[in-house]
């Protein structure tokens, strides 16, 4: 008995590795959200249902000179990546208002490697809803002209795009007085999408709206997937696309970081 | 180490003007249990978490562990742990892996952690609930996953917030028989608490803390000795009787209600004392109608020391003998 509770000299303790802490919080985050039922339910299955409803709701009536679902399912991801951060928002928001941050710092645990934790559990979760989506999608009739290296391109560039809009979900969890206030705040992130090239060509849109839809961030990251899926010119639009996600990612981490610091001191 | 777990000295905190900690100063002994003693709102979370470098101060200074609290606070990180009023464990995983991450962040090999968690749900009783998630725990055992938590990394010194409020009281009973053993491996404990039965129990010096300032400290014997060790309470007849008996008492009255008719009064507890008592204030057995003798609560040791009632303090007891 007495030796489970001994303490050991502090000399023997080792030094702690961020990166060895952000692994076990990456641990703990995915298996945190592998066993929230809600969290799995609007990550994975909300991108197929949003995907079939536009196709077979909407699709219809819009024209976008091409199989509609092949046109949408850019729009799709970049939608439930906006979906999913209000999940990684509300979870970081939990862990600020819980005791266990204050565990984790009193172990000298950094802001960085908790908040790095619930990140790559977002990626992850976005992920997998994306390689879902394209699964379903193709039975429906998604068809891509693009090669390998097109692919790897969208790939690229979507992944990015999810890991900037999670980092700054991450900054919106540690900033929020509440998880509902999270929640909240992530609620712009999903209308995004709408006012954007997801779901219907610019040009049908009101003229006092084009100018803000053509040049908000997720449109180049759209336009550039569908492109590269498409095998369609694409001209700069992957280069302002990765553009804006790594400015994004960027500004998301210093502020989070700042943030972090002020919130727990 | 030096031979001081805990020496702080002069520990101020201010929020919004209202000061919470008003020049504390507080020294443990390495090997022994400390315990602040005081209402909800005396400052002694403040104190912890400052001692456990999660709030800086605003003036004064600590070391912990021998490392000063606010330069070298990750050294101070590594030689702690803190067990918090709010379960700081994950209900949706298991108690098993809620051992083994902490191990893994306490710098223990994947192996190391795996074994400490075994050893540790062993220790903790919680062997046959290790692979359930935690959102199935009774309160009892969810406190003792989270002070097994605490002790995954082998700290050296252990701040305990309020370890057993909220808790029945079996699992009190049985936290307060974990925390002993515990003290037993020469760990130093800071422990704060609203009972007094508990820091008696536990502690070998008590601090009284109220309004951010320590009132009173020492033994838990000595402390007693400065309050009544316990009380006797009696509900007389009616409000005639009552009266009178008040003011038989005069200055020895401790409490006294009118609309339930009691008084109470300091007493050793011995049979004799409270015949003694008795006999002198009711001489005919006409005034009194009940009587109980109570310990001494927290709220009768504040009004020893700071001569008011605590305020929202948990003084609730039961009878000791009647």
């Amino acid at each position: 008995m007495s030796d489970v509770l001994t303490h050991r000299a502090p000399e023997t303790v080792s030094a702690p590795y961020i990166l060895a802490d952000a692994a076990s919080m990456v641990g703990r985050s995915v298996r945190l959200s592998r066993r929230n039922i809600e969290v799995l339910l609007v990550s994975l299955m909300l991108p197929v249902i949003l995907m079939l409803m536009f196709v077979y709701l909407f699709g219809g009536a819009i024209d976008t000179g091409t199989a509609y679902v092949s046109y949408v399912v850019p729009g799709v991801l970049v939608l439930c990546a906006g979906f999913g951060s209000a999940s990684t928002a509300i979870s970081v928001s939990q862990d600020m208002h819980n005791g266990i941050m204050d565990r984790f710092r009193s172990m000298d645990v950094s802001g960085a490697a908790v908040l790095s934790g619930h990140v790559v559990a977002s990626v992850i979760r976005n992920a997998a809803s994306t390689v879902l989506v394209f699964g379903i999608a193709f039975l429906i009739g998604f068809r891509s002209n693009a090669d390998l290296l097109g692919w790897i391109a969208a790939a690229g560039i979507l992944l990015l795009f999810i890991l900037a809009i999670s980092w700054l979900a991450a900054l919106v969890g540690v900033l929020a007085r509440s998880p509902e206030a999270a929640n909240g705040f992530t609620f712009f992130l999903m209308f995004l999408p709408y006012a954007s090239s997801a779901f219907v060509p610019i040009d049908t849109m009101p003229s006092w709206l084009q100018g803000f839809s053509a040049h908000q961030p997720v449109t180049p990251v759209i336009e550039s997937v569908r492109g590269l899926l498409a095998g369609t010119t694409v001209g700069s639009a992957p280069w302002v696309a990765l553009a804006w996600s790594a400015g994004s990612l960027l500004v998301s981490v210093l502020l989070s970081a700042v943030a972090f610091r002020r919130r727990t001191s | 180490m030096s031979a001081m777990a805990i020496a702080a000295t002069g520990l101020t905190k201010s929020y919004g003007g209202v000061r919470v900690l008003d020049g504390v100063d507080l020294s443990v002994p390495a090997g022994s249990v400390f315990a602040l003693l005081g209402p909800n709102g005396a400052g002694k979370t403040t104190m912890v978490r400052i001692l456990a470098t999660l709030l800086r101060p605003d003036a004064g200074t600590a070391r912990v562990a021998g490392f000063d609290i606010v330069h070298d606070r990750h050294r101070v990180r590594r030689s702690i742990s803190l067990t918090g009023q709010d379960v700081a464990v994950d209900d949706l995983q298991t108690g098993q892996e809620n051992l083994q991450m902490m191990g893994r962040l306490s710098g223990l090999s994947r192996a190391r952690s795996r074994l400490r968690a075994d050893q540790l749900l062993e220790r903790f009783d919680l062997v046959d609930a290790a692979r359930r998630r935690v959102s199935t725990y009774s309160g009892g055992m969810r406190r003792r996953l989270d002070l097994a938590a605490g002790l995954v990394g082998q700290p050296a010194v252990i701040f305990l917030d309020e370890p057993t409020t909220g808790l029945d009281p079996r699992s009190r009973q049985d936290m307060w028989q974990v925390i002993s053993e515990l003290v037993r491996t020469g760990v130093s404990v800071l422990l704060t608490t609203q009972y007094l039965e508990e820091a008696d129990a536990l502690a070998d010096t008590i601090a009284v803390i109220n309004g951010g300032a320590i009132v009173a400290l020492g033994a838990p014997a000595a402390l007693k000795k400065q309050v009544a060790d316990q009380r006797l309470e009696l509900t007389m007849v009616d409000q005639a009787a009552f009266g009178r008996v008040r003011n038989d008492l005069g200055a020895r009255v401790l409490t006294a209600e009118e609309a339930s008719v009691t008084v109470s009064v300091a007493t050793d507890g011995s049979a004799g004392h409270v015949r003694r008592l008795l006999d002198e204030l009711d001489p005919t057995w006409q005034l009194v109608g009940h009587f109980a003798v109570h310990e001494a609560t927290l709220d009768d040791v504040f009004l020893a020391l700071t001569g008011r009632r605590a305020t929202a303090a948990e003084t609730a007891k039961e009878p000791s003998h009647v």
